[in-house]
């Protein structure tokens, strides 16, 4: 049997490999990015300011309460997490004109055309000793309230999720559909 | 006895490219090991709330960091259990958060300060007094861009 030599694999092309995988983990990395749910808080009110809250008419206001044993209240019924959502969307929508829900404003919006604008505002207070974790709850709640709302919006106009819209379509349903969530000036709220 | 020496024709060698790739892998592993992800030692520890309506928060050099949470275990001896705030590296209370916003907005530019946000990265158990007087403080100190920073969810509750 005659000795066969073995091949030296040629090496030259590591260098290239090597950089292949380098600028592929370079890309493919992303440093975790944190996210969360957005809010703009209010700016802080002068002293002798009035509530504004208080300038809103009644059937306007959706009061949602979360007290310091994390019992949920919206509209003056005791709620788990979950119902929120749904009672939101009555409210803002007012589907049947009920005269006490929310009153509507027609609008004229760019790309829509007319649109009547719920004035609906959900107003959000808080004990002081409510926990972060319900809070959140109850912040995300409300805000899949006002996303679902949007969703249909778009879809209606559109005939695509509020996600896959243009930045101009996207800012006509916002104005049809604004977050109209207040977080009333803290205090504590035992009752309930 | 003169020796002549014939001018010798001298050709450089060729650089030898064979250790290229051990060059290479070495600078890959450098960065590997020394690049550390979080720029911020955390002295509390939490556990994010879930939810599903979250989204990303997109430039991160407008972003500044709030962490409240019980003291990391390291730290608890010290400092107990209770709740803290924690703004860059220390522990503080609510009322350094003028100062820290102040400070935060003076690192960005002219052009990026309308748009500077706040991530408040509190843990789940967290009363909400605690939160509430940040988010005074905040309003005080005009930061009114704030996320909550949570974890997704499955769909659902």
């Amino acid at each position: 049997m005659g000795k066969r030599k073995i091949q030296e694999i040629n090496a030259g092309s590591m260098a290239d490999i090597a950089f292949l995988m380098l600028i592929f983990f370079l890309v493919t990395t992303t440093m975790n990015t944190d996210s969360g749910i957005q809010r703009v808080l209010p700016p802080m009110q002068e002293e002798d300011q009035r509530d504004p809250g208080m300038d809103v008419n009644r059937r306007n206001l959706l009061f949602v309460s979360v007290n310091k044993f994390d019992g949920i209240m919206v509209g003056g019924q005791p709620m788990t997490a979950n119902m929120i959502k749904d009672k939101v969307k009555e409210f803002v929508l007012n589907p049947y004109d009920d005269p006490n829900l929310p009153t509507k404003e027609e609008a004229d919006i760019p790309l829509i055309g007319k649109f009547m604008v719920s004035k609906g505002v959900v107003s959000l207070q808080n004990d002081r000793g409510t926990s972060y974790n319900t809070y959140v709850q109850v912040q995300n709640e409300l805000t899949r309230a006002f996303n679902e709302i949007r969703d249909e919006v778009s879809n209606q106009y559109f005939g695509k999720k509020f996600i896959d819209l243009n930045d101009a379509q996207r800012e006509a349903v916002q104005k049809a559909v604004p977050t109209q969530i207040s977080e009333a000036e803290p205090r504590n709220i035992d009752k309930i | 006895m003169a020796v002549i020496r014939k001018k010798e024709k001298r050709e450089v060698p060729a650089i030898g490219t064979s250790s290229l790739p051990d060059v290479v892998f070495m600078i890959l592993f450098f960065f590997m090991a020394t690049s550390t992800m979080r720029e911020q030692e955390l002295l509390v520890q939490y556990k994010l709330p879930e939810a599903t309506e979250i989204q990303k928060l997109e430039k991160k050099s407008l972003v500044s960091y709030i962490h409240i949470g019980p003291p990391s275990r390291a730290m608890r001896q010290k400092f107990g259990d209770t709740p803290r705030i924690q703004l860059n590296d220390t522990y503080r209370t609510a009322a350094d958060i003028g100062q820290f916003i102040a400070s935060e907005r003076d690192k960005l530019g002219e052009a990026d300060r309308p748009f500077m946000m706040v991530s408040l990265k509190a843990d789940q158990a967290t009363r909400m007094g605690v939160v509430t007087d940040v988010k005074q403080e905040l309003r005080r100190a005009e930061a009114l861009k704030v996320t909550y920073v949570a974890t997704k969810a499955a769909q659902g509750l």
